[in-house]
């Protein structure tokens, strides 16, 4: 569905890339994660897999990028973004401006594209229910909390229907209970036929959700693979990313050999649960 | 410096209830982490401290101050806010300049400024930007420059709003680190925060949010062993917390080493 080879880009006016020879494979219908530390270059990707590089912010672009069949360096922004659809890091960029409502500022894309009033309504309706922002509907976007704006970007990305959605930290913003609901959201979406990247620091819910997960790190992809076996490795501390309190536990445990040493370490709750009860069988054993 | 809430109710102009009778007080030197979900009251309530809200009713008190006999700018020699969007926060052309906006407002000497710039963009990893322009850092970057500001500030009292939002790994350690030497500093620190884990291992008292109350207060041992009270406020347990119950554990490590430690006195 996303196919990036050999990908390098330096944005307008610098002497250094941000990303150098990049390759990705995206399936379709999975939930992909990407994780990375500050700087790394996890936006400057998520701006590429949805056009908005090279088509908004330009620069110096090599490689083939291809999304559902789009060749989209060569496509144009309109035809992008009606493949791939970009929730931005920061909610309050994202909401448009223009509209007085939640509700309006949910259909103001739909009504870009000559939607039906009727049909406008009733995805409006769904998606918000979906994400449970039912209430915020007649409030104006711009008096919410961040994390009710948060929530308003990504319904506004949904509602569109792009086979490919991009995240960049779509959960900042949101407290533990709202962050499991859009992961559980993104696995739904997944279900319904739907390619998602992901870029998050949360690992614990990357590793619940996501099939695959990639390492950006010095401009790179340095790691990919089955999300347990990435997010447990060592080097992400060296990469800045962490690894979760269940993973660090288990690595302290097995140096002080109260573990028998594992190929992989636990990640999410479920990975310890199975770890850890082993541990007590042993010692009764 | 010790810091109260009294009763406080506050009603926004558009008739919503943020806060239905909040009291409690923070002892001088105390670090108090405040959580619950999005639209709780918790950044109403800290904006109490330096006045840029007053109590509908109650009072607020800062040291011997009442807020409600004090501006703002005078409670900020008291009280250093960090805001949660820092770009509501950050307004000059140079980072250096964003974060001496403060002290040369409280009539620090351009020495005693020098200073307290450079030792707050040191804690916070950004000397090399002191010349750049705010507006050309990330959103994490951005952040520590507004934290920056404030700890330049010197106050007795510095409120974090969500002070680990977009950052990674080395940018929660950073501020975990800053946290720990406030505390040394006997600063008072509150901070709102949706990181349980950096709650659990950073703060000695824990107080939990819901639709403008406080549900619980006590130390995150204890907080974090209330299921009832973490779902009405849709928080969770940190990880370790949230593992050692499954197990069928009756301790509540609040870090990895106490985690192990557990484990090690079970194989004994």
């Amino acid at each position: 569905m996303i196919k990036l080879s050999d990908v390098s880009y330096a944005y307008p006016d610098t002497d250094h890339y941000t990303l150098t020879n990049v390759d990705l494979d995206v399936p379709q219908g999975e939930v992909v994660g990407i994780v990375g530390a500050s700087g790394a270059g996890k936006t400057t990707l998520a701006k590429i897999i949805s056009g908005f590089i090279p088509h908004v912010d330009g620069g110096a672009l090599s490689g083939r990028i291809e999304v559902d069949g789009i060749n989209l360096p060569e496509s144009t922004l309109a035809i992008a973004v009606s493949h791939v659809g970009l929730v931005i890091q920061s909610p309050f960029n994202q909401i448009s401006g223009a509209k007085f409502t939640v509700r309006e500022e949910l259909a103001f894309g739909l009504e870009n594209q000559g939607v039906e009033r009727e049909e406008m309504a009733t995805r409006v309706g769904e998606v918000a229910k979906l994400l449970g922002i039912e209430t915020l509907l007649d409030r104006s976007p711009y008096a919410l909390s961040g994390g009710q704006q948060q929530l308003v970007a990504i319904a506004s990305m949904i509602i569109m229907r792009t086979p490919v959605l991009v995240m960049d930290e779509p959960t900042s913003q949101l407290d533990p209970g709202g962050t499991r609901m859009v992961f559980d959201v993104m696995s739904k979406l997944r279900d319904s036929g739907i390619t998602l990247v992901v870029f998050e620091h949360k690992v614990e819910l990357l590793r619940e959700h996501a099939s695959t997960v990639h390492v950006i790190a010095d401009h790179q992809i340095v790691a990919s693979g089955p999300a347990r076996k990435v997010l447990s490795d060592p080097r992400l501390e060296k990469w800045a990313i962490g690894t979760t309190r269940y993973t660090r536990a288990a690595a302290l445990a097995e140096e002080k050999s109260l573990l028998p040493k594992s190929t992989e370490l636990p990640v999410s709750l479920e990975d310890s649960i199975d770890v850890f009860k082993g541990f007590k069988n042993l010692k009764k054993g | 410096m010790e810091v109260s809430f009294n009763d406080v109710k506050y009603t926004y102009p558009g008739g919503v209830e943020a806060l239905k009778g909040i009291t409690f007080n923070v002892p001088t030197g105390q670090s108090l982490a405040i959580v619950g979900q999005n639209g709780a009251g918790k950044t109403t309530l800290v904006r109490h401290l330096n006045g840029i809200f007053q109590p509908t009713s109650g009072t607020v008190t800062v040291g011997d101050w009442t807020t409600a006999g004090h501006t703002i700018a005078e409670l900020s020699a008291r009280v250093g806010y960090v805001f949660q969007n820092p770009d509501e926060q950050l307004f000059a052309r140079k980072v250096f300049d964003d974060v001496a906006f403060g002290p040369r407002n409280l009539k620090f000497d351009e020495e005693a400024v020098a200073s307290a710039v450079t030792e707050a963009l040191e804690e916070t990893g950004l000397t090399k930007e002191a010349q750049s322009h705010p507006h050309h850092l990330s959103l994490s970057e951005r952040k520590r420059v507004a934290l920056a500001a404030v700890l330049a500030m010197k106050t007795p009292v510095v409120v974090l709003d969500e002070p680990t939002t977009g950052q990674d790994h080395n940018g929660v350690r950073m501020i975990a680190s800053i946290v720990k030497k406030l505390r040394e500093a006997n600063r008072t620190v509150i901070a709102i925060t949706h990181d349980m884990d950096f709650c659990a291992e950073n703060f000695e008292r824990v107080i939990v949010m819901a639709q403008g109350e406080v549900l619980a207060d006590s130390s995150p041992e204890n907080v974090f062993n209330l299921p009832e009270v973490l779902a009405k406020a849709r928080v969770e347990a940190p990880q370790l917390e949230r593992l050692a119950s499954s197990l069928g554990w009756k301790s509540h490590p609040m870090n990895v080493d106490a985690f192990v430690d557990n484990l090690e006195a079970k194989s004994r």
